[in-house]
């Protein structure tokens, strides 16, 4: 009997490997395992419906608990892994259970990033990326009356605009001149910026935080220019490490991600990285790439789970994510680093308009709000490596339509 | 509760019940129905839920939302009665509701 695949993380990517190597017809033992006790689930809603309680927990799970025998994978929640043990081609448990495997998947994920602030470890202080995470935020929400939120990238908008929708007071604290600067255009993040204040939230950018006060449990932060800000509960959200530790111990080659090529797999043949922690080369961008969202999870994962069977199915995506804020749906494909030109469709006065960005002429991301055709469109001249014409494409009397053709 | 049945394109029929208050797409997932794969979660982000409803049905079904029409727009083999099955939510109206799957989503 054959050793199987193992896959360690069971979200969105480590599912997705699992569910397609079944679909593959791969019928070696698939072993699921994940850290946290809860069935593999949705992430997005964590800081949107779940956080302002409009989706239960039962609407979260990916597959029904009925899955897992069915398919025939063994899933095994609650497990750590200590090491990988290439020699052995086996994995540790923290427990000392060995695990053997022919290929080994990691989607690890990564961690929500802690500040190294003082009084990060207060209780009161929040970060958010596991459900558990997103139960003691939700919990503690329900008991007080104000937020204060460290960083505006999408986990803080979001948790922002939910927050909002359940009558609590949140500041928003941004080092950055503007809300998702790392990833947004400045008339984007400025434009989320001009919405969150227009539904209450007080949005401070270019705003160091010095620390989170408080004797035994948060009750604020102090700004770096001394202005104390009162808060009940304080969330940090200031993106993801990679969780790369188990393949930096096993000497797999990592360098901000599990460093992978375009068939998922590692410096170590046999061993892959799939999903958050995975950094690829795009062929689409000409450089690495480390993509987190859920698009990259069930993509990356259908890619790790052809090439152990045997497939070629290089995956060279473009890449997609999207927001709910309030009543706005954002969508975007593609990404902006390196964009030298941009042009607006629409007017952002009426809540709806796309940002296209252009490269050399080429089209290489759309930022969409409300303006799903813009989104749909771009995301296959993207791919297609499309030039269309910048005037029609600012003439909202053009069909996205016609660029298609 | 509803009964829906679901109609792969290869013909294969799934007749479940599904719970008041989920969508068409989540009782497909839930009940382990093929061919709705639902990548977004039922977010509207991503056109992978894409379902035909049977022309008796699109009454009670009602009309399809702004933005759920914009990415219709722009799905493979779009019809008069095509929808996106997490925009479709499930009441006891729609009990015997009758759906069919595209060749592939996406």
């Amino acid at each position: 009997m054959t050793a199987g695949t193992v896959i360690i993380g069971a979200g969105q990517a480590g599912l997705s490997a699992a569910e397609a190597l079944r679909k593959r017809g791969y019928d070696a033992p698939v072993t699921l395992i994940g850290d946290e006790l809860a069935p593999p689930y949705q992430r997005p809603p964590l800081s949107k419906g779940y956080l302002s309680r409009e989706l239960p927990a039962d609407r979260l799970w990916l597959k029904p608990e009925s899955y897992y025998a069915g398919a025939a994978i063994d899933l095994r929640p609650g497990v750590r892994i200590a090491r990988i043990d290439r020699a052995a081609r086996c994995v540790v448990t923290t427990q000392g259970e060995l695990i053997a495997f022919d290929h080994l998947i990691l989607a690890t994920g990564g961690a929500a990033r802690r500040l190294p602030l003082p009084g990060a470890d207060l209780p009161g202080v929040h970060v958010l990326r596991s459900l558990a995470h997103a139960d003691a935020l939700s919990d503690a929400l329900a008991q007080a009356r104000s937020l204060a939120i460290i960083g505006a990238g999408y986990i803080g908008l979001e948790v922002a605009a939910s927050a909002r929708k359940r009558g609590l007071e949140v500041t928003v604290l941004e080092a950055a001149d503007r809300p998702m600067s790392r990833t947004a255009s400045p008339l984007l993040g400025g434009w989320f910026g001009a919405l969150h204040r227009g539904y209450g939230v007080d949005l401070q950018v270019s705003t160091g935080v010095a620390a989170i006060t408080g004797s035994h449990r948060a009750d604020g932060v102090r700004l770096m220019d001394g202005e104390r800000i009162e808060a009940d509960v304080v969330l940090i959200a200031a993106g993801l490490t990679p969780g790369v530790e188990l393949a930096e111990d096993a000497g797999l080659a990592c360098a901000d991600g599990i460093l992978v090529d375009a068939h998922a797999r590692t410096s170590d043949p046999g061993i892959y990285a799939i999903g958050d922690v995975a950094r690829f080369d795009s062929a689409l961008y000409g450089r690495s790439i480390r993509l987190e969202s859920v698009q990259n999870a069930i993509e990356q994962g259908r890619a790790a789970a052809a090439a152990i069977c045997g497939a070629r199915a290089p995956y060279d995506p473009v890449p997609w994510f999207w927001s709910d804020q309030y009543a706005i749906k954002l969508q975007i494909a593609g990404l902006i680093d390196g964009a030298d030109r941009m042009v607006r469709r629409g007017d952002p006065e009426e809540g709806a308009f796309a940002l296209f960005h252009f490269r050399n002429d080429v089209l290489i991301a759309c930022e969409a709000v409300n303006a799903a055709p813009e989104f749909m469109a771009a995301q296959r001249l993207i791919a297609a490596r499309a030039r269309p014409d910048p005037d029609r494409l600012r003439d909202v009397t053009v069909a996205m339509r016609a660029f298609l053709s | 509760m509803a009964k829906i049945t679901y109609i792969e394109h290869s013909g294969a029929e799934h007749v479940v019940d599904v719970e008041t208050g989920l969508t068409v797409m989540e009782g497909a997932i839930r009940n382990l129905v093929p061919g709705i794969d639902a990548d977004c979660g039922g977010a509207c982000a991503c056109a992978t839920c894409h379902v035909y409803v049977d022309p008796d049905w699109m009454d009670r079904t009602g009309p399809r939302q702004s933005m759920e029409e914009s990415m219709l727009d722009f799905a493979s083999d779009v019809r008069d009665n095509s929808r996106l099955s997490c925009q479709i939510k499930v009441s006891g109206a729609l009990d015997g509701l009758i759906v069919r799957l595209p060749e592939q989503q996406g």
